[in-house]
């Protein structure tokens, strides 16, 4: 009888560091089942950030270099610029690409640069011990912001895909969740979408995907999960919002 | 081999795609950025990789990315930033990845000035970034040597797999001379596929290659620490540069510079030796490692009475003409750090006070 399901090529046998309830693993295996089903596993590059999945090398069998914090588009770029031919893809959580590696994911971007960036958002700071995200939502309890955010001191939330697909040249800005089987589905497809727009020559492209932390954010993985769905989908809505279809519409600018 | 009259930074951008490195980011700053518009023009003639990144923080991890994917690399910049590079410099360090950064130091600190300075020797040296780690410095005293250093760089880099960093003043990059360039492409690029994260189809072996300078486990992060610093102790072996001028016979004055610095002192010490006052000079070449056992020796010769460390910055090598000339003759600092270059006058009254009874 044939296999149905079974452990990707593109990853480790390991038992990883993450949590119970932590979202790492589901989409550390689709990016791995992505990388097996497109047979690019010996051309690719992952660079894994600072933060959670700074060991995501651990798990993921390719090639890979690790970034400074929030670094990694600009690694990616490095590589992809010298190095056409390999397929390069960044996996970076909320602090590092939307705090600290904000100028370098914006840039990247804007540049059209192709490669793929795994953007993985659970509103806080998880190596680091649950500290305030530029994601963290209005009045969330953080071990930085332990009476709530206050938005009239650091603002509203940063709605990364948005900010992004607001950019004219970026080609594919998708955000997924995996908080559910049915999600799971939907954000495999987009991560396999990426690389293969990335295969294609085509454009950069970033899959933000909204995750729990259950650790950081005082829950149990059950009450994680409703609260991802209560109140970070609404803020956070999933689907693309951008695909490089779209770019027809923009009009050429005039040169003298 | 023909002569050609070219401004220090352009002639750097071409001693690097001559040394076979045709890949290069950077962010403009004064007084370098000629580099950047040479090869804008220069490395698409020839194939290569021209970007210019969004801020020097992003360029030194272009440099890492592309330096871990196994290729020849290099930047330039100047001395703010620089230092917004260090960061990226501690990391490739660590990561024991080859590249080449170019410093045509400005004045400092924060803005500081736009002219030349040697105010980044500590910097350069002994401080370029976080946790233990090292550049092989070269200095340059003229555009040909600019240009032969910047070729010899990118081989030693591989070596060592380690940055190598070219230290000039502002006045190398701006000025224009005469220069030709040794033949093309006099090293390949060494083989990297033990090491550099460059896809693992075409390797022999079935094994990924990781790039990274974490190392949780206190065994490990010392071993990788022993391991930089064995190869810091061979760079002290093995790749000690200077020039000694001067220095046959007799004299009373040993003077220690390097770069634009030195041509002054060489001239300054041309015009005292009309007078009849003989004054030795040891020029670094390299400055990390720093040619201790030559200014040692040179110092001690029984006929210097002092010896002068002169260079553009507050007293930053002198430290390391003390630490090499341990006590046998007194040191003394001269210097300046505003952008004026020290004239031949200066060094030679510095000389003749430093000799006139007290």
């Amino acid at each position: 009888m044939a296999k149905t399901f079974q452990r990707p090529r593109a990853m480790f046998e390991a038992h990883t560091h993450y949590c119970p309830g932590c979202t790492h693993g589901i989409i550390h295996r689709l990016v791995a089942e992505t990388i097996d089903e497109l047979e690019i596993r010996g051309r690719t590059v992952g660079i894994a950030p600072v933060g959670c999945a700074v060991m995501a090398y651990n798990y993921i069998d390719c090639d890979f270099q690790e970034a400074a914090h929030g670094r990694a588009p600009a690694m990616a770029t490095g590589i992809k610029r010298v190095r056409p031919d390999l397929v390069v893809f960044t996996y970076q959580g909320d602090g590092d690409l939307a705090s600290i590696g904000m100028g370098e994911i914006v840039h990247a971007a804007n540049r059209g640069e192709k490669f793929t960036t795994i953007f993985v958002n659970n509103a806080i700071y998880g190596m680091t011990g649950g500290q305030m995200a530029p994601t963290t939502m209005p009045n969330q309890r953080t071990t930085t912001s332990p009476f709530g955010r206050k938005t009239e001191e650091v603002g509203m939330p940063i709605r990364v895909a948005e900010l992004l697909a607001s950019l004219v040249t970026p080609g594919y800005i998708t955000r997924q969740t995996v908080i559910g089987p049915k999600y799971v589905q939907k954000a495999k497809r987009a991560i396999r979408q990426a690389f293969q727009y990335q295969l294609e020559k085509r454009c950069f492209s970033l899959v933000e995907v909204v995750s729990t932390c259950p650790t950081n954010w005082g829950m149990t993985p059950q009450e994680a999960i409703h609260w991802a769905e209560e109140v970070l989908l609404p803020y956070y809505p999933l689907g693309d919002l951008k695909t490089p279809h779209d770019q027809s519409k923009e009009k050429p600018c005039k040169v003298k | 081999m023909s002569k050609v009259l070219m401004k220090g930074n352009e002639a750097i951008a071409e001693a690097a795609i001559r040394a076979g490195c045709l890949n290069y980011f950077a962010y403009p700053i004064t007084p370098q950025s000629e580099v950047a518009e040479y090869l804008s023009w220069r490395l698409p003639e020839v194939n290569g990789v021209f970007l210019q990144g969004e801020s020097e923080v992003a360029v030194g991890y272009m440099i890492f990315g592309a330096a871990g994917a196994g290729v020849r690399v290099f930047t330039t910049s100047s001395s703010p930033g620089i230092s917004l590079m260090s960061e990226a410099i501690s990391y490739l360090c660590g990561a024991q990845l080859p590249a080449v950064f170019v410093n045509i130091m400005r004045g400092g600190p924060g803005l500081g000035g736009i002219l030349p300075s040697q105010a980044d020797y500590f910097q350069a040296t002994k401080g370029i970034g976080h946790g233990d780690c090292r550049l092989l410095v070269m200095a340059p005293a003229s555009v040909q040597e600019a240009v032969e250093m910047v070729m010899t760089a990118f081989p030693l880099a591989e070596k060592y797999r380690n940055p190598v960093m070219i230290l000039g003043d502002g006045l190398i990059g701006q000025m224009m001379e005469p220069v030709s360039f040794p033949d093309q492409l006099k090293t390949e690029p060494s083989n990297k596929d033990d090491w550099a994260s460059n896809g693992m189809d075409h390797r022999k072996r079935d094994k990924r290659n990781l790039v990274r300078s974490l190392f949780l486990d206190p065994e490990q992060l010392n071993n990788n620490n022993l391991a930089l610093r064995a190869k810091y102790e061979r760079m002290k072996q093995e790749e000690v540069r200077f020039e000694a001028y001067n220095t046959q016979g007799d004299y009373s004055v040993l003077m220690v510079s390097y770069g634009t610095m030195s041509r002054v002192c060489k001239t300054a010490a041309d015009m005292l030796k009309a007078e009849g006052i003989e004054v030795g000079l040891i020029r670094p070449q390299t400055l990390f490692p720093y040619p201790e056992m030559a200014v040692r020796e040179a110092a001690r010769k029984s006929s210097c009475r002092a010896v002068l460390s002169i260079e553009m910055s507050m007293g930053q090598m002198v430290e390391d003409v003390e630490r090499s000339v341990q006590g046998a003759r007194p040191v003394q600092w001269y210097g300046k750090c505003g952008g004026d270059v020290p004239t031949p006058e200066e060094i030679i009254d510095l000389v003749k006070r430093t000799l006139s009874p007290m």
